[in-house]
């Protein structure tokens, strides 16, 4: 049954909007995978660092901006311009204001990405925007946070929806991140160059608070706000537990800001500091199996709905993953487990363990919901997203696995000791042990961009045949996923 | 009694309450460390970059160098057995930002000066695999042939000073002068070394006496980390590292 069905006066959506959104998020997903994949390949053959503009250094802030900001932004815009108007039952507040935050977006994206290339950088990893990117990207924020509160506050439902909690706890709080972390001044108004206006420990301090919750709100509270609809409606049943929102939400917020420390263990900073950040990370993995308890019990009594519906199979399998590498982050903030990973690609296979997981698989689950919704169409093919989910999903198994086996090989090695007490291994060598995980991981995010190429052809054909009568590929088993 | 219904009813109450509860963990564990004087510790030897160790440390920070090195060396054996004495919060503290960075595929950069020779620098900077076969770090030929951008130092210095670095109006005056001469053996360097110290390296970096370039730059920066401040005279119990005795014992190569 769908949704239409059931409701006898449809709200004025602003669809158009989200529709440029969605689109825009597949065309940076799609650069931002192959991004990763090509920076994944200089690291096996450095020949690939072409020039001055094309080296690891430059474009690594390429991919993690593409895919974060890019790829991850777009889906946030779209979904919560999508749900908010679903959930509050009217249109979303200010059509002009929407669009200028879609080319606002958009221009933040190129201003950054061509200033990554061209050596216009702060130097704080995911915080590379200089002062004057980061300027405008607060005015498009601080409109997108009024559009968001006006929608609420026009909304015809007595109660915000959950997912719309976790949409705003993320949009205000990027908002006091990203503000705070780049308060700079400039060398003059007319230079691209500034400097920060915290240095040593504390710039480190402030950087990873930022850091850190760049992935607990941006990463993370506003793709729950994602789930807390796609996941119910896809699977047709509600929320799992209404209290369990309640407090997975507010202890989720009030304890993800104190885990940035854990990204300094033993470092200058404090010891004081690194316990507390220690402490509040390994509480924090009680919160975030909260959000996927909530999600995954709201299959309880239609668990066979997950055999036969790629697109739950997606959101399902992204909690999973969520699961997982919300229990593992507490374990390596663990400071003498952190002793091992820190520094190694245990960090990088774990954070991909979220990011194509829980973040990449959660978005295409909302993306392959929506398109055939907004463009009022049944999905070109079913069966390619079967092949997507799998295909990204051993892509995904191979980048992580080849990053934990290096990863803790490295740490292994770095600390290992002769029996005449001299340590054992060069440097240049630990690298060189390096290389054939390299190419896996390499390999498995080849898989992972195929799977978006199927996505984006997918969407292409879907977008082209609407409103046309198509024959759907497979119409039974598109009809079942409506 | 506040219900929650109450806060799913208002979406300002649900901004306002949102905002206090995301701002505790950020000011409990960010102001301390603004006023606590165990933050950064009492050295001798530390003092600002140079203008030219300056415009190095600006190229590293463009060339995004953290993506892959740290500058942090933890009180670990093995760690400061291979790059020396852990670092110390002092010696980063004219870093804005700081460079700690978080992944090693290249080795921690932390005390990197003095180990190796500046001929040895330009001939890795230039193709790394000419000295380690084995390394996946990318070419920087393109430095050696560009010059370095020192005609805006001073303006650079003038910002950091705003922000706590202690240029004096001395330094800023010959920004570009100190720099020209720190990258030539034969220059007048007198007012340089009383500037900043006798420490401060006078040589031609890049072999290349025709002018300044960003080798220059680049590897006055790189010699200088990590040996400015005095760790013989460091003692580590004023300090607020509270290290296990066995990690204590720092082994300096």
């Amino acid at each position: 049954m769908t949704k239409s069905n059931i409701r006898t006066k449809t709200p004025n959506y602003n669809d158009e909007i989200v529709k440029l959104f969605t689109i825009a998020s597949v065309f940076w997903g799609l650069v931002g995978f192959c991004m990763g994949v090509f920076i994944a390949s200089q690291m096996i053959f450095p020949w690939l660092n072409i020039g001055e503009y094309f080296t690891f250094g430059r474009l690594r802030p390429v991919h993690t901006s593409a895919v974060v900001f890019a790829f991850g932004g777009n889906v946030l815009f779209a979904t919560s311009y999508f749900v908010v108007q679903r959930t509050c039952k009217t249109r979303l507040w200010g059509d002009g204001f929407a669009k200028f935050t879609f080319y606002g977006y958009q221009i933040f994206i190129l201003l950054a990405a061509s200033g990554y290339v061209l050596g216009i950088t702060q130097g704080k990893e995911y915080a590379e925007p200089e002062w004057y990117t980061d300027l405008w990207l607060t005015i498009v924020w601080v409109v997108y946070l009024v559009i968001f509160l006006m929608t609420l506050r026009n909304r015809e439902e007595k109660h915000i929806y959950v997912a719309n909690w976790f949409y705003l706890g993320f949009i205000v709080t990027v908002a006091v991140l990203h503000i705070f972390n780049n308060l700079a001044i400039p060398i003059s108004l007319s230079s691209t160059k500034s400097y920060p206006l915290w240095g040593g420990v504390q710039s480190a301090m402030i950087q990873w608070w930022y850091g850190h919750n760049a992935v607990g709100f941006f990463l993370t509270a506003g793709f729950l706000g994602i789930m807390y609809y796609f996941v119910p409606k896809q699977a047709g049943r509600p929320v799992y537990s209404y209290r369990l929102s309640i407090i997975h939400f507010w202890s989720l917020i009030f304890i993800y800001i104190w885990a940035g420390p854990h990204h300094l263990h033993y470092t200058s900073l404090p010891d004081w500091a690194q316990t507390l950040g220690m402490t509040f990370s390994i509480m924090l993995w009680m919160p975030s199996w909260g959000g996927m308890i909530n999600g995954m019990m709201t299959l309880s009594g239609a668990w066979d709905k997950l055999r036969g519906d790629p697109i739950l199979q997606f959101l399902i399998m992204s909690l999973a993953f969520y699961g997982m590498s919300t229990f593992e982050g507490p374990l390596m903030a663990i400071k003498e487990v952190n002793a091992l990973s820190h520094y190694t690609d245990w960090t990088i296979g774990h954070v991909h363990s979220g990011a194509l997981g829980w973040v990449g698989f959660v978005s295409f689950g909302a993306l392959y919901y929506m398109v055939p919704v907004l463009w009022k169409t049944k999905i070109y093919s079913v069966k390619l997203i079967r092949m997507h989910l799998w295909i990204a999903f051993s892509g995904i198994v191979l980048y992580i696995a080849a990053m934990w086996i290096s990863g803790i090989m490295q740490g292994l090695m770095w600390r290992s000791y002769t029996d005449h007490g001299f340590l054992e291994y060069s440097f240049v060598e630990t690298v060189i042990e390096m290389r054939p995980f390299y190419i896996v991981r390499m390999l498995g995010g080849l898989l992972y961009v195929i799977g978006a190429v199927l996505m984006a052809y997918n969407f292409y054909m879907t977008i082209k045949g609407a409103g046309k009568d198509i024959k759907v590929e497979n119409a039974k088993e598109a009809t079942a996923n409506a | 009694m506040l219900k929650h219904e109450h806060i799913e009813k208002n979406s300002i109450l649900m901004l306002v309450l949102v905002i206090v509860v995301i701002s505790i963990g950020g000011i409990v564990e960010i102001a301390p460390l603004f006023r606590i004087e165990t933050t950064i510790e009492k050295v001798k030897g530390m003092r600002p970059y140079t203008p030219l160790e300056l415009a190095g440390y600006d190229i590293y920070i463009r060339e995004g160098c953290y993506n892959c090195h740290s500058q942090q060396i933890r009180p670990l054996r093995d760690e400061m057995e291979r790059y020396g004495h852990y670092s110390l919060a002092a010696e980063s503290m004219y870093d804005f930002p700081f460079q700690w960075g978080s992944k090693r595929t290249g080795p921690d950069l932390a005390r990197v000066g003095g180990r190796y020779s500046d001929e040895w620098h330009r001939t890795h900077l230039y193709n790394p695999r000419d000295v380690v076969p084995e390394s996946i770090m990318p070419s920087y030929s393109f430095m050696a042939k560009k010059a370095a951008d020192l005609e805006s130092i001073a303006d650079h210095m003038r910002v950091q000073r705003k922000i706590g670095v202690p240029y004096t109006d001395e330094m800023i005056e010959n920004a570009y002068k100190d720099a020209i001469n720190q990258a030539n053996p034969d220059s007048e360097s007198e007012d340089l070394l009383a500037r900043y110290g006798e420490k401060v390296n006078v040589r031609d970096f890049d072999g290349n006496s025709e002018f300044v370039s960003e080798f220059d730059a680049l590897i006055a920066y790189l010699q200088v980390l990590g040996t400015l401040v005095d760790l013989k005279d460091y003692d580590a119990s004023i300090s607020s590292k509270t290290a296990a005795p066995s990690e204590v014992k720092a082994e300096e190569k």
